[in-house]
């Protein structure tokens, strides 16, 4: 089954939308986590340690959190690899264009793969700014997230990499949910408009609710 | 005396297949005679299958699941647009479900009446009989017939019968049925029993010690001209109503398998019955290409009418009640507007002829669903026609719900064509002919829903059971090859028609020559024909057969894919069939079905038949271009149904 | 009318294309856009130049073999198919772009002739019901309800001409395949193949080199008959169904 999945259009879809519902829903996760940043640095930081500890005793310190980032990653190889695989076929099976251009005709997919690439990006340096510290502008402190969340926001170059992802994370979202709805085979006309409405909202409350940080630190409600 | 070739009498042609005794045991017993191959020699046998609409798609599926190797042409790029894609309104078959009293014997009966007593009694039993088990194959195959809430089939009534016995699929009957065949046809492709050559047209016929065993054809793609041989060769290619270049035909239908099958040997059968549809969307100007037809159907709930005086050029919703002319309904009250296309097409030229006609240059009467909208409201009809009335409104910019719709009538049909035996078999051992390239079943004139019928029982049931008795009686036939003379003779006079068409060189385009002679055959073979109009014609088509071979210009080459090219080879044997045409409705001094001669009229200008003197299919033989073609008459005998004059008042 | 016409020329399936500038004069609002381009292929045969090579065959919007991109749009302006399209659509004036299908599936033959035959394949892979003839039981032994065979016509209603692929972005082939399993599928006549059906339809439409879906909708815009997208909803559900069945098996 595995190989009839991957070795067809259809089934690579279903790869994506899978990994892409996976991801969805780890990201409503994060931003409810992400909004406790305004209720202060000691939440914030509890939150930030309880991730650590979820699961114990059964599970030993850190191991929930491995295994949802093994997911994760899982999720976005195989998201970002039947992507790419796909973009590929595409591409191949369109090679040359009408001399007459319409634009409308490639803007849901040119926004899926653009998109896609520019929120690849993103996770990397999100990853090196606030986990490893490693591109953290200011001194990144272990521990600390509250401070090193404030401290990337308060720079103009961190607030605009994340809300440009995060507005091309809307868009994706939007796009991207009722087409796995749609690859899953859940559409039908007459939940057509529920589907677009809730990939809207959808799309909507996580670009709000992740913008909401940055907007918190540049305005100061968050320092 | 005039210029145009004459014809001699030969001896008299005989279905020496049709069984005798009772008529409904006919079928049975000629299968039953019939030989049969053995299941395992049937491979070894190949079939050549020429078209892949209703009768061929049907026929190459059907002969690859029995198990003979079947190898089908298109000149299409591909099977399932055969022309029997467009027919509309619906199939013809005797299942009663209405308990309506409709019975295989109704539908026999009133096919040879609707036919005006010109078919074999014999065939059309047959087809009525089949007619049950085509629809129980059609559903078999997924075809989305019509359904009521119940689940179970829906029927309508169609033109010319007082029962319901028509199954449709909306309006895109044809559509659905040729999807049927194209796919038990796709699947023998796939299974590797069919060899499927579509963008390849038949050039002619191979013909080797007095049988069929071949054709010569042309990719039209890369031009090459090839030999195929098989045991027996089918001819299922259409009708020729583009004779008349504008038809409701595809623009690509030709006549030219059956033309270069009847120069080979195969008699010619009613060449002048064609039919004349009633309800076509008339022609807006010169530059019209082909005419559309809106479904039959349509006369169902729609009133036909014209002003009653002359010229009167109100806007039709001005004209009030009284000054409207119901005609069909004054002049055959008890079918009213469901009388038999031939008299539905006849009575508007008439009307149009007095100069009550409506519209641009007064071609056209109006069809009017008012009365209907009012009766059943508009939802209904619009569930009934509305994609009918979409197709009229796409083509004419105007709206049927508030306009009633102008309609005129237009070539549609050719009942006539390869004369066949019960066999379907030609008068070239070898060749069959099925579908509307036969003259069969349909006589003079052709009932609405009956040409998916004769299409799909021919290609079905009747040709498969057959040609077994053909093959079975000449298992071991010499191969032949492209070296023999033979082939080597027709491969040289194909390659040499080409090349001329290709040197002419001259100044007028295919397309000027095909419209020359189609109003030609408008004016003098079309819905009302004359001794003198006839004979017009004759003098007039060797000289545009002469001018073509002088002035026609074909730009390109043979060697490429060359779409001009094509065109002038088809216009070469219309300009030899058209002939023939105007030739046979001059010799048939009568007035039947579609064939309507001004001299041959009761008093008050109803068409007059002669059984006496024409009770006769008229079967031609050729004996050169422009020579005079014997004539052959088939007899028919009527046991069942006796000729009377129809009536539909 | 007097028109500008851009035409994609191309002598054959391997030599380089370009467009080509014509004009036609004395166009009639009521033409159809294939008589249209007849009055410029009278034109061009008498000035000795090869004329337009093109599909075209029912002209009555049904075989399914007229397909020329039109400014741009599969079929032209309208939601037709090239051969209903009419000259009213256009201005006196105008410009008109004039291109053929462009996918890598379908090759150009000629001109805005394009070779089609990846369709026939997808079919005869399982776009049909297994009848053999005579075999067939009475036609009213099995009903159908009314929903599911009005479900089953509107699919059945593809005519087969390739403007979903040529208005794919992608060169998909997803709506024309979906119109047939859905077709089939939903009648109780196509339930015996109905999962082996979907997965070599859609086996074959990715070996014939066809884009995947992006659900872009363009195919069903571009329809002539009106497919919807959701089509393309059913039969992932049925390509789904059909694979969770052969892994059980």
């Amino acid at each position: 089954m595995a190989r009839t999945l991957w070795d067809s259009s259809v089934g690579k879809k279903t790869v994506m939308a899978v990994s892409g519902v996976i991801m969805l829903l780890y990201l409503v996760a994060h931003m409810i986590g992400n909004l406790k940043i305004y209720f202060g640095a000691g939440e914030f930081n509890h939150y930030a340690h309880w991730l650590r500890t979820v699961g114990e005793p059964f599970m030993h310190y850190e191991w929930t959190l491995w295994l949802i980032r093994i997911v994760l990653v899982v999720a976005v190889v195989a998201h970002a690899t039947s992507a790419y695989q796909l973009s590929r076929r595409d591409i191949k099976a369109r090679p040359s264009k009408y001399v007459h251009k319409k634009p409308r005709a490639s803007y849901a997919t040119r926004t899926m793969r653009w998109g896609g690439v520019i929120l690849g990006l993103f996770i990397v340096w999100h990853l090196l700014d606030l986990t490893t510290g490693t591109v953290h502008s200011g001194g990144f402190q272990e521990g600390h997230p509250y401070q090193n969340v404030v401290d990337t926001f308060s720079t103009w170059y961190g607030d605009v990499i994340y809300i440009v992802a995060m507005l091309a994370l809307g868009l994706h979202i939007r796009h991207g949910f009722w087409s796995a709805a749609q690859t899953l085979g859940v559409g039908s006309r007459s939940r057509d408009r529920a589907l677009k409405t809730l990939a809207n909202v959808l799309a909507l409350l996580l670009t709000a609710g992740f913008i909401a940080v940055p907007v918190g630190v540049m305005t100061g409600v968050v320092s | 005396m005039s210029t145009y070739a004459d014809y001699t009498t030969g001896a008299p042609v005989t279905d020496t297949k049709a069984p005798t005794g009772p008529i409904h045991e006919r079928w049975d017993k000629r299968r039953f005679e019939a030989k049969l191959v053995n299941p395992a020699n049937r491979r070894k046998h190949t079939v050549i299958v020429v078209g892949t609409g209703l009768a061929g798609g049907s026929a190459g599926a059907t002969l690859a699941e029995q198990g003979y190797h079947v190898v089908q042409f298109c000149y299409q790029d591909s099977p399932r647009r055969a022309h029997s894609i467009a027919a509309q309104g619906g199939i013809n078959a005797a299942k009663n479900y209405r308990n309506d009293g409709d019975s295989i014997h109704r539908l026999f009966y009133d096919t040879v009446k609707g036919g005006d007593f010109r078919a074999r009694e014999s065939n059309v039993h047959r087809l009525a009989q089949i007619s049950v088990e085509i629809i129980d194959q059609c559903v078999a195959q997924g075809v989305p017939f019509a359904r009521e809430y119940g689940g179970l089939l829906d029927t309508r009534s169609f033109g010319g019968v007082q029962v319901s016995r028509t199954f449709y699929a909306r309006g895109q009957t044809g559509q659905q049925l040729l999807l049927g065949a194209y796919q038990a046809l796709s699947r023998q492709i796939a299974a590797g029993n069919v060899e499927m050559h579509p963008r390849t047209e038949m050039l002619d016929l191979i013909v080797v010690d007095g049988r069929a065993r071949g054709i010569v054809a042309r990719d039209l793609v890369t031009g090459r001209i090839a030999t195929y041989f098989a045991d027996a060769v089918v001819l299922a290619s259409g009708g020729y109503g583009n004779v008349f270049y504008l038809s409701t035909n595809a623009m690509n239908s030709n006549a030219t398998a059956v033309w270069r099958a009847h120069r080979r040997g195969a008699y010619f059968a009613n060449p002048c019955f064609t039919q004349i549809h009633p309800t076509c969307i008339p022609r807006t100007g010169d530059h019209q290409s082909k005419l559309t037809l809106m479904s039959e159907s349509l006369r169902n709930d729609g009133r036909i009418w014209v002003p009653k005086a002359q010229g009167d050029n109100r806007p039709p919703n001005e004209i009030p009640e009284d000054e409207r002319d119901y005609y069909l309904e004054r002049i055959y009250p008890s079918f009213g507007n469901l009388v038999p296309r031939d008299i539905a097409s006849r009575a508007a030229k008439n009307v149009c002829d007095e100069g009550r006609g409506v519209g641009p240059g007064g071609q056209g009467v109006y069809l009017d669903f008012a009365d209907a909208i009012r009766r059943m409201g508009r939802k209904a009809v619009e569930a009934k026609y509305g994609n009918l009335f979409d197709m009229y409104q796409r083509i004419t910019d105007e709206d049927p719900y508030e306009v009633p719709m102008r309609i005129y009538p237009a070539v549609h049909y050719t009942m006539g064509g390869l004369w066949v035996d019960y066999d379907l078999q030609t008068t070239i051992p070898g060749l069959f002919a099925i579908g509307e390239a036969n003259f069969s079943d349909h006589g003079a004139n052709r009932l609405g829903a009956s040409a998916l019928m004769q299409g799909l029982a021919d290609g079905y049931f009747v040709l498969p059971a057959t040609i077994n008795d053909y093959l079975a009686r000449n298992p071991h036939q010499e191969p032949v090859t492209e070296q023999h003379p033979v082939v080597q003779e027709v491969l040289a006079e194909t390659e040499d028609r080409i090349n001329l068409l290709l040197a002419v060189d001259g100044d007028r385009t295919p397309d000027s020559f095909h419209r020359e002679l189609g109003e030609l055959m408008w004016e003098f073979c079309g819905m009302a024909r004359s001794d003198t109009g006839l004979r017009k014609a004759l003098e007039r088509i060797p000289q545009i057969r002469e001018e073509f071979w002088r002035r026609i210009k074909v730009p390109g080459t043979g060697e490429e894919f060359n779409q001009s090219l094509e065109k002038a080879n088809r216009i070469v044997d219309y300009l030899e069939l058209a002939e023939l045409m105007c030739l046979d409705a001059l010799h048939r001094d009568e007035s039947c079905g579609g064939h309507f001669r001004e001299e041959s009229q009761t008093p008050d200008g109803e068409a007059a038949r002669k059984d006496d003197a024409f009770a006769y299919a008229a079967a031609w033989e050729f004996t050169g271009t422009g020579e005079a073609p014997v004539l052959h008459k088939e007899d028919l005998v009527f046991e069942y149904v006796h000729p009377t004059q129809r009536s539909y008042a | 009318m007097k028109l500008t016409l851009r035409v994609w020329r191309q002598k054959n399936a391997d030599a380089e294309g370009a467009m080509s500038t014509y004009e036609v004069d004395d166009i009639s609002p009521d033409m159809s856009f294939l008589e249209m381009l007849d009055v410029l292929n009278e034109q061009l045969i008498l000035s000795g130049e090869e004329p337009v090579a093109f599909d075209h065959d029912c002209r009555e919007g049904i075989c399914g073999a007229c397909s020329l991109v039109i400014n741009g749009d599969a079929h032209g302006p309208e939601r037709t198919t090239t051969c209903q399209l009419h000259m009213r659509s256009f201005r006196d004036g105008d410009t008109i772009d004039i291109e053929p299908w462009r996918a890598s599936a379908f090759p150009v033959i000629k001109d805005l002739v394009v070779d089609r035959s990846a369709f026939d394949r997808i079919i005869q892979a399982g776009g049909y019901v297994t009848a053999p003839t005579g075999s067939a039981p009475e036609a009213h032994a099995t009903p159908v309800p009314k929903a599911d065979a009005d479900f089953a016509f509107e699919h059945a209603e593809c005519i087969g001409c390739g403007a979903c692929v040529a208005a794919c972005p992608n060169g998909a082939a997803m709506l024309f395949t979906s119109a047939k399993v859905n077709h089939l599928n939903v009648l109780p006549q196509g339930a015996p193949e109905r999962e082996t059906r979907v997965l070599d339809m859609v086996a074959q439409m990715d070996a014939e080199g066809f884009g995947g879906c992006t659900l872009t909708g363009e195919c069903a815009t571009a329809c002539p008959k009106g497919i919807p997208l959701v089509s393309i909803t059913s039969m992932n559900k049925e390509w789904l169904r059909a694979t969770r069945k052969a892994g059980k098996r």
